[in-house]
């Protein structure tokens, strides 16, 4: 392999590759923005809820931990988003997109270890916290929203930045029903250039350099929210 | 006693946990500006019976009263309502970690009182006033001692106007040398009228202030009477024989780190003037 060759190819990859990382940061922080939304109420039920909701909750964490997100992505799109759109009022706002659908298995798929993560820190507060607020007269609702969510939130952030890498590298996947993110800039430029390597390396340092990014903001607001002396119980 | 209704009234409380009868058929009631104090050995029931008390853990059967009227423990509105009016101080403190000592306070009188923000935090600063800590109105709970912690909940409890309060052993998680502060808000409170139904060891300290001793065991309410009575020597109670045991365990630690004197007359509490001063000298 001739390097100054491979070099060339890499930097006038640059740009195009680059052109990818708008796509690969759409489908991240929409899919845990999704994971979030709907892994807090999940996680809420699973800790607070009536035993049959709990239950249920069980169950589709089970579900979407356990089917591969490859093959979400292909029941999403060629499945279940393909025949929604299908339906009188819902055609032509996107729904049949690559995007949505990477969104949607991505998002899913992250909700359901987002509410795991909560749970675990929802469980970690000592349950003497929940008492006293029901003491004062709160309710339950009142207590989870002011007393519970905002420390355990806090205890998850470590957490939950693992799972932004781990969602980052996920991501990758949408290649396959055609988001044209990094990975799919990166096969596509591959085979024309006939440059693999440069071009996998290219694009390992955009993925590494996105989740530095990331984990170093996240360890940023993890600080600023950060309690005067309030240390982590070791809750994720 | 007798003159008006009973603030609170507990009827035939029973409580089963993990196939043990924790409460046997517990009643009591307690009128205004009356102190009661639950003494008993650990595992009694005194914290079961606190918290039945205001359904943190819901009685298995029994009835309670404020007030004359019974509370209906299946609507959720009615028994938020009654829980702003009794005021629970927890062994642990149970500060919220995540609020400042003034943000304790007035979480509750924004959240389930309605305040506005600005009238709530004006009703904080003078609980935590009241209990001496104006000054650590900023600081969290990580970074205030533990007899700090207990002043802060107590302004908190004490800010939502409860016309009854419920303590658990309030001193009992406390380093000795931080005891006599929140014992003083304690008597403060006492002196001011407040209705106190208080679980705890200090016996010469309660028997100051108290108008009625609870003793129990196994989940029974074993004694009851005024302190001069149970205490008095000679009288052969329960009381008498359980409270000359604590003094003996406590006689060297407790008092160790006060003004010097023997702990024994003050701790084996005969009542009134005596027990006075040990509760005095404690703090
Ligand atoms: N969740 C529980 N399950 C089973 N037994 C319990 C539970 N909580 C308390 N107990 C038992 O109830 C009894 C009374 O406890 P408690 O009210 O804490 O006593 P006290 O406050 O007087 O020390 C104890 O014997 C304790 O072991
Ligand atoms: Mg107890």
């Amino acid at each position: 392999m001739d390097f100054s060759v491979a070099f060339n190819a890499a930097r006038e990859s640059l740009p195009y590759m680059l052109g990818g990382v708008g796509w690969t940061a759409g489908l991240i922080i929409g899919a845990m923005l999704l994971g979030l939304t709907l892994g807090v109420p999940l996680a809420v039920t699973q800790v607070y809820g009536p035993r049959p909701l709990r239950r249920m909750v069980a169950v589709y964490v089970w579900l979407f931990r356990g089917i591969p997100i490859l093959v979400q992505l292909y029941i999403f799109y060629f499945g279940l988003l393909a025949w929604l759109s299908s339906l009188p009022g819902l055609t032509g706002i996107g729904l049949d997109s690559p995007f949505t659908a990477a969104v949607a298995s991505l998002g899913l798929t992250s909700s359901a270890y987002q509410s795991q993560i909560f749970r675990g820190a929802i469980q970690s507060l000592p349950a003497g916290q929940l008492k006293a607020a029901r003491a004062l007269g709160m309710t339950d609702a009142q207590a989870i929203r002011s007393i519970i969510l905002p420390q355990a939130l806090r205890l998850a952030i470590p957490a939950w930045s693992n799972e932004y890498s781990i969602l980052l590298k996920d991501s990758a996947l949408a290649f396959t029903i055609g988001v044209v993110e990094i990975m799919a800039r990166m096969r596509s430029i591959a085979s024309t250039t006939h440059e693999p390597v440069s071009m996998s390396f290219v694009a390992g340092i955009i993925f590494f350099a996105l989740t530095w990014i990331g984990v170093k903001g996240l360890t940023l607001l993890e600080n600023k929210v950060r309690i005067a002396g309030y240390t982590r119980q070791g809750a994720v | 006693m007798s003159e008006a209704t009973p603030i609170l009234e507990a009827r035939s409380l029973v409580k089963i946990l993990g196939g043990n009868r924790v409460l046997e058929n517990v009643s009591l009631d307690i009128g205004r500006g009356r102190v009661k104090v639950l003494i008993g050995p650990s595992g009694a029931g005194k914290s079961t019976l606190l918290q039945c008390l205001n359904f943190l853990i819901p009685p298995d059967s029994g009835h309670i009263l404020l007030e004359g009227r019974e509370v209906e423990k299946t609507s959720k509105r009615e028994l938020c309502a009654f829980r702003q009016q009794v005021g629970m101080i927890f062994q642990d403190f149970n500060l919220f970690d995540h609020l400042s000592a003034l943000e304790n306070v007035r979480v509750a009188l924004m959240k389930v009182k309605g305040m506005s923000k600005l009238e709530a935090t004006e009703r904080a600063v003078a609980e935590l006033k009241r209990v001496g800590l104006a000054d650590k109105a900023t600081l969290y709970p990580a970074n205030l001692s533990g007899g700090q912690k207990q002043r802060v909940a107590i302004a908190r409890a004490l800010a939502m106007d409860p016309k009854v309060m419920l303590l658990d052993e309030p001193t009992s998680a406390l380093d000795p040398e931080l005891i006599g502060e929140v014992l003083t808000v304690i008597r403060d409170l006492a002196q001011a009228g407040m209705t106190m139904i208080l679980a705890t060891h200090q016996i010469s300290f309660s028997a100051s202030l108290a108008d009625e001793f609870i003793f129990m065991e196994r989940g029974r309410i074993v004694e009851q009477g005024s302190p001069a009575d149970l205490l008095a020597r000679g009288a052969q109670s329960r009381t008498q024989a359980f409270c000359s045991k604590i003094s003996e365990l406590t006689g060297e630690s407790g008092q160790s780190g006060q003004s010097g004197e023997s702990g024994q007359s003050g701790e084996s509490g005969q009542s009134g003037e005596s027990g006075k001063a040990g509760a005095e000298r404690r703090l």
